[in-house]
């Protein structure tokens, strides 16, 4: 059995808005603590009382299923109150700003609010106006701490350590906040990043993050441990980057092909769903053992949990 | 001026969780529904050994859990220091079953109340009994002890401290006034 180990790192924030915001061992200790999370989900009454009498609040102004539900189930495994706004069916219809929503949300004595919102930035707003903990959801192409969180959990779990592991997230890294989060976080605790996408949906100076560039599938794949597809989202390709879909399932789909003739044989394929299955990812792929895809949804409820009773613990000063 | 007192050195505690193990097998006649659930840290270590002795008299091991109270307590909002959450580890069936509680030192009898909440979380067992190495009294909610290795009157003020191998190196129980 584990020996009593001694946590130095004091959890002092209020607010969750990004990973950029924390150092290297409070990600760290949100890990460390959701593993002592992992296993409430598996009991038969799946609840501890930690969070009773304390309301969250999930504004999620932005479609979203998984990420809602698994906030909104972690919140109530941790006995809390929870309501759900969502965009439509709620005054922002008329015109009320996101501020105001919130700020009346807390008037009604809410101690945490998540937020999932289309533009960047949106979260510390929020946070800077208000006096209840915010954890972000999402916000626009710029963070999602808690994806970035359960999947480093995944990989840790797989791997049994970060630092070192070779990590390629491929696919549309321009738009995509999960893949700013990963890199973000993968780096401050030690992994070697690779990103992959073609020209056109690779951002600008993206090295300046502290990690590598390809646009080649082949060369994202060959050395990994582990790769991370992106979802292709469709709903942003209407600029014109990509000439058409098929070109870009021909030279960036994962398919089971590519992945015996470029992977290591113990390789993991992770995806942040949702999926566009045939698109960024096969049917065969998705479906493999080597995918963790449904392990990093149990494991992002843990994520969740221990984000919200982190910051439950943080004491005004 | 810290003052320490030995209550308990390595000798004397062996002794008296080898009674502990004697009278729990005493009480309880059917030693297949026996389990061990220790409280982390000390008294999880103390649950090993506890199983230890009760498998030398047995020849049967009993199964074995631990329990990590953090989320269950009724002070988190107002503890001073950052409470640190560990797993729970029980990884059988606790229905029906005898489940002896382990913790090193009963004080309040609020960790045990959150022992108890946790354990009826993972099922209804037939009974739920209550091991401790040292009581020291001053009970602030209707709890006590099933098994005592040593009954220590102290004040308020004083402290108990726990000393196992398996954490501290060395197996000692002192009191300590401040």
């Amino acid at each position: 059995m584990e020996k009593i180990k001694k946590t130095n790192i004091i959890w002092d924030k209020k607010d969750l808005l990004g990973l950029e915001e924390l150092s290297a061992g409070e990600i760290e200790l949100i890990l460390k603590t959701a593993i002592s999370f992992k296993e409430i989900s598996e009991r038969s009454i799946k609840k501890v009382p930690a969070l009773r009498g304390k309301t969250i609040a999930h504004l999620f102004l932005e479609p979203s299923t998984r990420t809602r539900i698994s906030f909104e189930l972690a919140a109530k495994r941790l006995s809390a109150d929870t309501i759900g706004i969502s965009g439509s069916g709620s005054s922002i219809l008329k015109g009320e700003t996101m501020r105001d929503t919130a700020q009346n949300i807390e008037a009604m004595k809410v101690d945490m609010i998540i937020l999932r919102h289309s533009a960047s930035g949106s979260a510390h707003i929020l946070a800077k106006n208000l006096k209840a903990g915010v954890i972000n959801a999402g916000d626009g192409c710029h963070e999602h701490p808690t994806q970035a969180l359960l999947d480093m959990f995944t990989i840790k779990e797989k791997l049994g350590a970060i630092k070192g592991k070779k990590v390629s997230i491929i696919g549309d890294i321009k738009h995509s906040r999960v893949a700013r989060s990963n890199i973000i976080g993968l780096c401050k605790l030690g992994a070697e990043v690779t990103v992959c996408a073609p020209k056109t949906l690779m951002p600008i100076e993206i090295e300046k993050m502290g990690c590598k560039r390809t646009y080649s599938l082949e060369e994202a794949m060959r050395s990994a441990d582990v790769i991370n597809v992106l979802r292709l989202q469709k709903e942003r390709q209407k600029k014109g980057l990509l000439p058409t879909i098929r070109e870009y399932i021909e030279e960036y789909g994962v398919t089971l092909q590519k992945v015996e003739k470029f992977c290591k044989k113990n390789i993991v394929i992770m995806h942040p769903g949702p999926i566009n299955r045939g698109i960024e990812m096969s049917q065969d792929v998705a479906d493999s053992d080597k995918a963790v895809i449904l392990e990093q949804v149990t494991n992002g409820i843990a994520i969740r949990m221990a984000v919200m009773f982190l910051l439950s613990q943080y004491k005004q000063k | 001026m810290e003052k320490k007192q030995e209550i308990l050195d390595k000798e004397q505690m062996k002794r008296a969780l080898t009674r502990i193990a004697h009278e729990i097998l005493e009480k309880n006649k059917d030693e297949n529904l026996l389990c061990l659930v220790g409280i982390k840290y000390r008294g999880m270590y103390l649950a090993n050994r506890l199983a230890k002795e009760i498998k030398t008299i047995t020849g049967k091991d009993p199964q074995l859990g631990a329990l990590d109270i953090t989320l269950y307590r009724d002070d988190l909002t107002q503890v001073a220091e950052q409470p640190v959450v560990h797993a729970t580890e029980i990884d059988f069936d606790i229905n029906g079953k005898i489940v002896i509680l382990v913790d090193d030192v009963l004080f309040t009898g609020r960790t045990v109340r959150c022992a108890i909440d946790e354990l009826i979380d993972f099922g209804r067992p037939k009974n739920i009994q209550l091991a401790v190495l040292v009581d020291r009294g001053h009970r602030e909610l209707p709890i006590r002890p099933d098994f005592v290795g040593k009954n220590v009157p102290t004040a308020l003020s004083e402290k108990v401290d726990v000393l196992v191998k398996e954490a501290d190196g060395e197996d000692r129980v002192y009191k300590i006034e401040s």
